[in-house]
């Protein structure tokens, strides 16, 4: 038979739940301590998380698919040479027109990216009157606020910082891919000589340091831009950005990743 | 699309049809042909401990002969399925961190956890618990190696008095109630790896856990099916036809539910018909024609339920030995399909880009850390494994002494094969 609740007990449970009500608030402030020394720790002194917030964006119209941004960063970041690995990387979209007739509004997408685009893009694929529309669009870590990669990495390699990069910490990667399978974008790729899952890193090592990541600076248009949410400086650029492309637009949206890097231009065909 | 474009791309990307990310594009898909071997072999753990199972809570008294046989074969296989995943880890010598740091939301993060609990509070304490009066009978009896083997099983515990041979059988069937729930979490949690990643459309979906779990259990109860005859044959003893009859019923349900779930999934998906559906039917009908259409569902499902369901229906009709190769064949056909519907899972999710543009292409190779020798040898593993445990643990002697069940021991199978 079931005893009834008497004072004693019911107080002891009471005692108890505040007790575990009280841990968990305590071991909540030390494991946020503990992020913010871990995150800080290989920053240059006196750089604070969470006092920035970073974001890049792309505008797709200005885009002229030179390609200098991927090879900036496969220099900058030591990047693999080889067609398949790229922390960021140009796509070419042409759209064709309709056949006449056909009763569509538009004809074929076709899609290439010849080694990233980084020696740039071979003419004459589709003859230039058959062309309804053609665009270039810069690809990198979409910077996802609900990142499936860090989510599904078994020893949390892979982490947000608080100042809106998702890195990797390649001494700590097991390298069983998860991370790659997870990402909606294929932003990531094994690296061949690590071992280890590696990405876009905002070039944090630059950034950190008042600098901006290796593909924004050598832009030659200005189609990457890059700025800090948190601390607006007069003509700021990412801040000029989002006010002119209010209808700006992100990735994948339908995900759910909630992806921070923003497009402006872009078109529906692109995923 | 158009050829000459194709073949402009195809010309820079030689194992690419269409567009796919960059990053996709590699050697080899990034989970390759291990990665096809470990949902297969957990899922052989994970079935053949629901076919032990049957005889333990359920008390169906037919499949007794197959009740040790089941949990051996269970415990061979689970002792080499981390082995698979260990070997693709690109450093492996940092598997332990899964265990020590886990993060906890990750699926993955649970392979230690669900892995250990099953190895050490299920699996091993059930077949101890079991084996427990028979390991103090043959530490008296046999000398050498052996001897010293049974000895050391014991742990030192040589009461045979009846109240704790009761409690044995208590125990193990508590052990065995606590596993039913531990096998399908063991599997569930390797479809979940799958059926999380909403990045794929080929993987995520919320019955991909259901799938594995019940193509677990048919593919468990079929080579539970394949050893007995084997063993049988090989020890010139006939395999129990009323043992095998069992065995056949139940294949032949959890096949029908397995089918039924697999069917409704392909029905959900064409009729929902998202973005992915074009690119997962050209998918289907191309690069997985032979695996998928001919190895799993035809092959692997359709032929192996008319031939168990034929029996269902016509077993009077049938003779003896016409079953026993219905029964035979019915098992390595099932066999060979779950392991093609693990490769169109795993594999079949790697030859699509997520950008839904194009297709990647796959080259099995022979040799090397990649190739499928090396994971045939990794299938071939928990054989000789099962080899020795029979060799050990299950003494021909006492082959089909159809004794009745000790009353000290209801639940347990006393006799074995």
């Amino acid at each position: 038979m079931k005893k009834p609740l008497g004072r004693r007990s019911l107080l002891r449970t009471l005692s108890g739940a505040l007790a575990g009500a009280l841990t968990l608030s305590v071991s909540r402030k030390a494991k946020a301590a503990l992020q913010k020394i871990l995150v800080a720790s290989h920053t240059p002194k006196g750089y604070d998380p969470t006092k920035h917030k970073w974001l890049m964006a792309i505008d797709v119209g200005r885009c002229i698919g030179c390609g200098l941004c991927v090879e900036a960063c496969k220099t900058e970041n030591a990047v693999p040479i080889g067609p398949s690995y790229f922390r960021t990387w140009i796509e070419r979209y042409i759209i064709t027109r309709p056949e006449a007739g056909s009763g569509e509004m538009r004809g074929e997408t076709i899609v290439d990216s010849p080694n990233g685009g980084m020696q740039g893009f071979p003419a004459g694929l589709v003859p230039k009157e058959q062309i309804l529309k053609s665009f270039y669009v810069p690809k990198l870590c979409n910077l996802c606020e609900h990142s499936p990669c860090a989510q599904v990495c078994p020893v949390g390699a892979t982490f947000d910082t608080p100042d809106g990069a998702v890195l990797v910490d390649p001494k700590y990667c097991i390298g069983c891919g998860f991370c790659i399978q997870a990402c909606p974008y294929g932003c990531r790729f094994m690296n061949p000589l690590t071992k280890t899952a590696e990405k876009c890193s905002l070039c944090y090592h630059r950034i950190t340091r008042g600098l901006k990541p290796a593909c924004v600076e050598v832009c030659p248009t200005e189609a990457r831009v890059f700025g800090d949410l948190k601390n607006p400086v007069p003509n700021d650029p990412i801040h000029r950005f989002i006010e002119k492309n209010k209808a700006a637009q992100s990735l994948k949206p339908h995900l759910g990743t909630a992806p921070r890097v923003l497009y402006a231009e872009l078109d529906k065909e692109v995923r | 699309m158009n050829n000459s474009f194709t073949n402009n791309i195809v010309e820079i990307l030689p194992r690419v049809e269409g567009f796919a990310y960059p990053n996709e594009a590699t050697v080899h898909p990034l989970w390759s042909v291990l990665i096809v071997v470990y949902p297969y072999v957990t899922g052989l753990v994970a079935g053949a401990f629901i076919m032990a199972s049957l005889v333990r809570v359920f008390n169906v008294r037919a499949l007794e002969p197959v009740y040790r046989l089941s949990l051996l074969t269970s415990l061979a296989f689970l002792l080499c399925a981390p082995m698979p995943l260990l070997l693709h880890l690109g450093h492996p010598e940092r598997c332990f961190e899964i265990m020590m740091t886990p993060h906890l939301s990750s699926p993955m993060a649970m392979f230690g956890f669900v892995y250990a609990w099953y190895l050490l509070a299920v699996l091993l304490l059930e077949l101890w618990f079991d084996y427990r009066a028979d390991f103090v009978e043959w530490s008296q009896s046999q000398t050498g190696l052996r001897g010293v083997i049974y000895r050391a099983f014991t742990l030192g515990v040589h009461d045979v008095s009846e109240p704790v041979l009761r409690l044995d059988a208590r125990m193990g069937r508590i052990i065995s109630i606590v596993g039913i729930p531990s096998a399908f979490l063991l599997h569930g949690y390797v479809g979940f790896i799958f059926g999380s990643i909403k990045a794929n459309p080929w993987w995520g979906n919320v019955l991909m856990p259901i799938i594995f779990i019940f193509s677990a259990i048919v593919s468990g109860m079929a080579l539970c099916v394949f050893v007995y005859m084997f063993l049988s044959w090989a020890r010139r003893a006939p395999a129990s036809i009323d043992c095998l009859d069992t065995m056949g019923k139940f294949l032949f349900f959890a096949l029908v539910i397995d089918a039924a779930i697999e069917s409704l999934d392909w029905i959900h998906r064409l009729y929902s018909a998202d973005e992915s559906i074009h690119i997962l039917k050209s998918l289907a009908a191309g690069r997985l024609f032979y695996t998928l259409l001919v190895g799993q569902a035809f092959f692997g499902t359709l032929v192996p339920l008319l031939l168990l369901g034929a029996v269902q229906l016509f077993r009077t009709r049938i003779t003896v030995s016409a079953r026993h190769w219905i029964y035979f064949v019915g098992s390595v056909l099932i066999l060979a399909g779950v392991l093609s519907m693990r490769w169109n899972v795993v594999i079949g999710g790697q030859l699509f880009s997520k950008s839904l543009r194009g297709f990647m292409d796959y080259k099995l190779e022979f040799a090397g850390h990649e190739g499928w020798l090396l994971s045939v040898a990794l299938l071939g593993l928990p054989f000789v494994i099962l080899g020795v445990f029979i060799k050990l643990f299950l003494p021909a002697t006492r082959s089909h002494s159809n004794e009745p069940a000790t009353p000290i021991r209801p639940a347990t199978g006393a006799s074995a094969v």
